[in-house]
């Protein structure tokens, strides 16, 4: 956890003002007990009004000045305590788009969003108040402890013991709620991941008139959070009552030794007053610590889980070759893959020869590892076993950037960015110019609906909900294009095409103004049988491998995809 | 006033807990009260030690024993104090959360449609969580603080009126300041609130889609785009802490002015024979506690501005308009004749979707539903499922409008499968039997069988019961719907919509899946939304759509003869006039 710190670094100054001011302010409240005996041991004893009046005077002049001292101080505070807090989100932001697939798999979407968003805000506070009193209240309380050392040595024991007593029941309860509030949390998690869940499938929630059960589900999860918490409440909720105990038991013994010293005269009435008035400091000070501490035990369970995600290494490996030449061969030797924790392959012994500028197609039922099978070029997976290469160069010895420029991917699950429809097309190639995306645009068959919308400046709304699922698709498309790379990648993404819309596509796509290598993926025999070489997949395995005249003689599997599509009579 | 509404609606959630909030007010006058006394026996004690040889013990031990006895009560009092108060808190923000999210089962789709995930999210969670620390700071800090204030000023006026006077003459300065404060950070703590939730929107669009940002070498401008919400968002909190927390050391410098005056004048009034030593002992140590309250209420009204704007934003969403349930009628079941009669609809008043369709479907028949991307063919299903309710002109299943059918019972009859799928957090057999809950497993089996599901589910870690959801990578689209068409087959609808359901299944399954719905559907009426025309040759009636308007009708056959827009669309797809 110790790493966080390092976020302080911009702030150093504010880390070191802050709690420095808040000293000097502590400082100035440490004199008024004195000020205070002062006022009844010389100006009342003596019946010296004019003492009086100063003392009074110096009484408040000690209030202002510490005002302008905390007001200083917390303005280092929150700037310290919010710069900190995005530096953090930040840190963690980037360190998220270094994970691996597998990983952000393995952590979850929605762990990673608590994250980013509450668990920061939590330890924005607890680094607010920490700045401001962390120092400021052990500060007042070892002074009122002092204090009481210069007044009487011997009355300064019981501080001691308050003090001691204090500290175990402090930091006891502290340790105990800790666990206590991860819990919490983690119920709270829960909640997040439900809303989220209830809003996406909403259409089919009320289709199945589910919406009663969703309540019920929620309500149970919504109590196990409630009861967490009030487990929790129960403990941290001790702290207050119990200092308030221990302080006033302090007082009742202060007052009983302070009577046996004044009666001896080894104390004065007001240095009685003094001491009295130090220990109702302490309690002040110390409820405000207890209070920081239920406040900063949150925050330390919040970093030590931010600061889990952060310990966590990327996984990436990175090459540092670069693709240079204008084509692009792709070859598959013996490549298998297993999604972690899985049982079986996804895809086993692949192996096969794209030239530059070949189409390939790769054909294969639900669930016979085609979309994993591409998604191992451009590196979203690292095969298991087995190599590929483009240009004769191991994709693992590739680096990331040179790769993924090199592969332009339209994935199954067509999803845009919210911003304008030039955001999205520049996304792979920012320096695109105009005249680039719209023939982008035209190829993918995207440009009348655009031109209709508003053209490039039109508006993308949130998860691009403005557009139909055939548009967006096409607009994945066009985003590819306009990357012009050496490879591109059709994950099944022509699947809510009308087939018009689609055989335009496919024609679009067989004459590229550039050489690309092309692989679609399909279930639909029409979709990849003009490819120069398609790759038929079954469980995981490639049951063909040829061009459509070949495997129409060779492969049954082939055969039987093209049947069920084209009828018997018509595949003659 | 937003915020006085707003205060109406968090109190009628608390009134709820009347009891509990009674014993609140009791334990929380209880310990202020007690709290108050100690500072007086503690005079007494003091002005029982008064010098060398001067000291009565006997009234010492008195004083002391009584403030033994306060001490306990403060601390029994103040702890059932704010066990009451974390307890009535968690419940009530139980109750708004319970209600947000019951408000999200009945408002209508053009909402949800037109609002962030994100945005509704963290409504439901960070809001509601800001709003409890807020009430709960109020819960435990405003009785206590209101009590002392009072009891402080009735002890005070005891021990000497003038002095008392000059007090209270000075606290309404502090009072002032912290409303004016108050008032000033409002709109920061806002702006901050809606700085939060874009980056939360930023975030959540950035980190779902990681696989688009990578593929795209688009990681730089990602944390660009990220880094200028998060620029926001730091502006916004820093002047909103900041400037909030100015409230305490304000309400501090104006209290230790009222304690010097309090010390010159309760020491002059000494000096003159007005007060004794241990009276300004106490009356000092009421001054110092006079200040802590209004530092706490102030500090309360901080935190109750910051709660009431999330809480508002809550409450926005839950009294947002829900959907009209004009329908009566509760239990229906339909024969399967589906009639439109001069049906108008447009999500946007401006842009005309559909206009004066009508059409009829008699019971038993196959309805394909075929056109371009976008002609309007997902909203027919939006309006059979009311999902979203006709402009003009009527719906009706065998002659019953289905406006005059509560939502519910219309939905039991049909089922229906959508392309964009939605997997449930849960197992494979709980999502299965989403539509029929007391399914067994052999029927759940028997579905997934039918549906051609069962192969895939076998081979999962922990088959029928391995635990998936919609965010996870486990299961391919494909395997999606299947799992998605094997919960209709364990209902038995009436009428059947299927919305591209099977268009990442490939073909040699469809046609299998296909038969099993003709079994399924034997007599009822379905309705299939379809662009790979092979799946739907065989339908009784096909509607060609174009703008939202039907312009062609017929059987395949028909159609084809007709040499219209569908027979185009239909060349169009088959290998052989590919190259034409």
């Amino acid at each position: 956890m110790k790493k966080l710190l390092k976020y302080f670094s911009d702030y150093k100054k504010e880390v070191v003002l802050g709690p420095a001011f808040k000293l000097l302010e502590a400082l100035f409240e440490l004199f008024v007990p004195f000020v205070v005996a002062y006022i009844i041991d010389i100006a009342i004893k003596h019946s010296d009004k004019k003492s009086a009046v100063i003392l009074s005077v110096a009484l408040a002049l000690l209030g202002i000045i510490g005002f302008v001292f905390s007001v200083t101080a917390q303005y280092f505070a929150a700037k310290a305590s919010v710069g900190f807090a995005s530096k953090l989100r930040s840190a963690l932001f980037s360190h998220i788009q270094k994970f691996s697939f597998e990983q952000l798999d393995r952590l979850g979407t929605p762990t990673l969003l608590t994250r980013m968003t509450s668990d920061v805000n939590q330890i924005q506070t607890g680094v607010n108040l920490s700045l401001r009193l962390l120092l400021r209240s052990p500060f007042v309380v070892f002074g009122a402890a002092i204090m009481a050392l210069v007044i009487s040595p011997r009355i300064s024991l019981i501080f001691l013991g308050v003090i001691v007593a204090l500290s175990i029941v402090v930091f006891g309860i502290m340790l105990v709620t800790m666990p206590m509030h991860k819990s919490v949390q983690s119920k709270l998690d829960g909640l997040t991941l439900a809303s989220k869940e209830n809003l996406v499938g909403v259409r089919v929630i009320r289709a199945f008139c589910k919406e009663k059960s969703e309540r019920d589900d929620f309500d149970l999860m919504n109590e196990a959070f409630v009861s967490a918490q009030k487990r929790m409440a129960g403990v941290s909720s001790l702290t207050g009552p119990i200092t308030q105990v221990i302080v006033n038991l302090g007082v009742i013994l202060l007052v009983h030794k302070g009577a046996i010293s004044v009666n001896v005269g080894l104390l004065t009435q007001g240095s009685l007053i003094a001491l009295y008035n130090y220990m109702s400091q302490i309690l002040v000070e110390l409820v405000k610590l207890a209070n920081l501490i239920v406040t900063i035990s949150k925050s330390l369970a919040c970093a030590s889980r931010i600061s889990s995600v952060l310990d966590i290494s990327p996984e990436n490996t990175h090459g540092d070759e670069t693709l240079s030449c204008d084509g692009a061969s792709v070859s598959f030797e013996n490549v298998s893959f297993k999604y972690e924790g899985a049982s079986e392959y996804s895809i086993s012994n692949v192996s096969f020869n794209a030239e530059a500028g070949q189409t390939v197609g790769i054909l294969g039922g639900t669930g016979d590892g085609k979309s994993t099978l591409v998604n191992l070029i451009p590196r979203f997976y690292n095969a298991t076993d087995g190599r590929i290469l483009i240009n004769g160069i191991d994709v693992q010895a590739l680096s990331p950037e040179s790769l993924r420029d090199s592969v332009g991917f339209v994935f199954q699950r067509a999803t845009l960015f919210s911003g304008t429809v030039r955001d999205n097309l520049t996304l792979g190639n920012p320096n695109a110019t105009e005249e680039d995306l719209l023939d982008a645009l035209k190829l993918a068959q995207a440009y009348d609906f655009i031109t209709e919308k508003g053209g490039l400046d039109a508006v993308v709304e949130q998860e691009g909900r403005n557009f139909s699922g055939g548009q967006k698709q096409r607009l994945t498309i066009a985003r590819a294009l306009a990357k012009k790379p050496k490879i591109l990648i059709f994950d099944d993404s022509s699947s809510a095409l009308d087939y018009l819309t689609e055989s335009k596509l496919r024609k679009a796509l067989s004459s590229l103004p550039y050489s690309a290598t092309r692989f679609i993926v399909s279930q639909r025999a029409s979709s990849v049988m003009t490819a120069d070489l398609i790759v038929v997949l079954e469980d995981g395995e490639v049951v063909g491998c040829g061009n459509h005249t070949e495997l129409m003689k060779s492969c049954d599997a082939y055969r039987e995809i093209y049947e069920s599509q084209f009828g018997k009579e018509e595949s003659k | 006033m937003k915020d006085k509404k707003t205060l109406r609606l968090v109190l009628s959630y608390v009134s709820r807990h009347g009891i509990a909030l009674f014993l609140l007010i009791l334990f929380s006058l209880a310990s202020a009260l007690a709290t108050l006394f100690i500072p007086i026996f503690v005079g007494d004690a003091i002005d029982s030690i008064i010098d060398v040889g001067d000291v009565n013990f006997a009234l010492v031990k008195d004083a002391l024993e009584v403030i033994l006895l306060l001490a306990l009560a403060v601390g029994v009092s103040q702890w059932l104090t704010s066990f009451i108060g974390n307890r009535i808190t968690f419940l009530v923000v139980r109750d708004i959360r319970r209600d947000a999210f019951s408000k999200l089962q009945v408002l209508p789709l053009s909402y949800l449609d037109s609002h962030r995930h994100g945005d509704i999210v963290s409504r439901i969670i960070s809001d509601a969580e800001q709003f409890a620390d807020g009430l709960l700071m109020s819960f435990t800090q405003l009785f206590t603080g209101v009590t002392t204030i009072i009891g402080t000023f009735v002890f005070m006026l005891l021990l000497n009126v003038k002095i008392t006077v000059a007090v209270v003459v000075l606290t309404p300065l502090s009072l002032l300041l912290t409303s004016f404060i108050t008032r000033f950070t409002y709109s920061m703590f806002k702006e901050q609130s809606e700085a939060r939730a874009e980056i939360t929107s930023n975030v959540d669009e950035l980190v779902v889609n990681q696989k688009l940002v990578r593929g795209f070498n688009y990681e730089v401008r990602a944390e660009a785009k990220f880094n200028k919400s998060n620029d926001r968002l730091t502006k916004a909190s820093t002047r909103a802490i900041f400037y909030s927390s100015l409230v305490n050391p304000s309400t501090r410098v104006i209290n230790n002015i009222i304690y010097a005056v309090v010390a010159l004048l309760g020491a002059l009034t000494v000096i003159g024979g007005g007060m004794t030593i241990g009276g300004l002992t106490c009356f000092l140590s009421y001054a110092s506690q006079f200040a802590k309250p209004f530092n706490e209420i102030s500090g309360v009204f901080g935190e109750l501005q910051n709660s009431l704007a999330c809480a508002c934003r809550l409450f926005e969403m839950i009294h947002e308009k829900e959907i009209e349930e004009n329908g009566t009628l509760d239990t229906f079941v339909t024969e399967g004749k589906v009639e439109f009669d001069k049906v108008d609809f447009s999500y946007n008043p401006n842009k005309p979707l559909i206009t004066d369709l009508s059409l009829k479907v008699n019971p038993g028949m196959r309805v394909a539903i075929v056109g371009p991307t976008g002609c309007g063919k997902t909203t027919l299903i939006n309006l059979i499922m009311r999902f979203y309710d006709l402009n003009d002109g009527s719906i009706s299943f065998d002659g019953v409008d289905i406006s005059t059918l509560t939502r519910q019972s219309l939905r039991s009859n049909i089922g229906m499968v959508l392309q964009d799928t939605w997997i449930k957090n849960g197992t494979v057999r709980e999502n299965i039997s989403l539509g029929n809950e007391n399914a067994t497993l052999d029927e759940v089996i028997t579905a997934a069988k039918s549906a051609h599901a069962h192969n895939f589910i076998k081979r999962l870690p922990q088959g029928y019961d391995t635990v998936i959801s919609n965010d996870s990578g486990d299961l391919s689209q494909g395997q999606r719907q299947l799992l998605c068409i094997s919960r209709i087959m364990l209902t038995n609808p009436d009428v059947l919509i299927l919305d591209e359901a099977t268009s990442s299944i490939d073909t040699r399954t469809e046609m299998k899946i296909q038969d099993a719905f003709s079994k399924l559907m034997k007599g009822k009426t379905s309705f299939i939304v379809a662009h790979r025309l092979s799946t739907i040759k065989e339908a009784d009636l096909i509607l060609v759509m174009r703008d939202g308007s039907v312009i062609e009708q017929g059987t395949h056959n028909e159609l084809i003869n007709k040499g219209g827009f569908y027979a185009t669309l239909y060349n169009s797809q088959m290998p052989f006039n590919e190259e034409e």
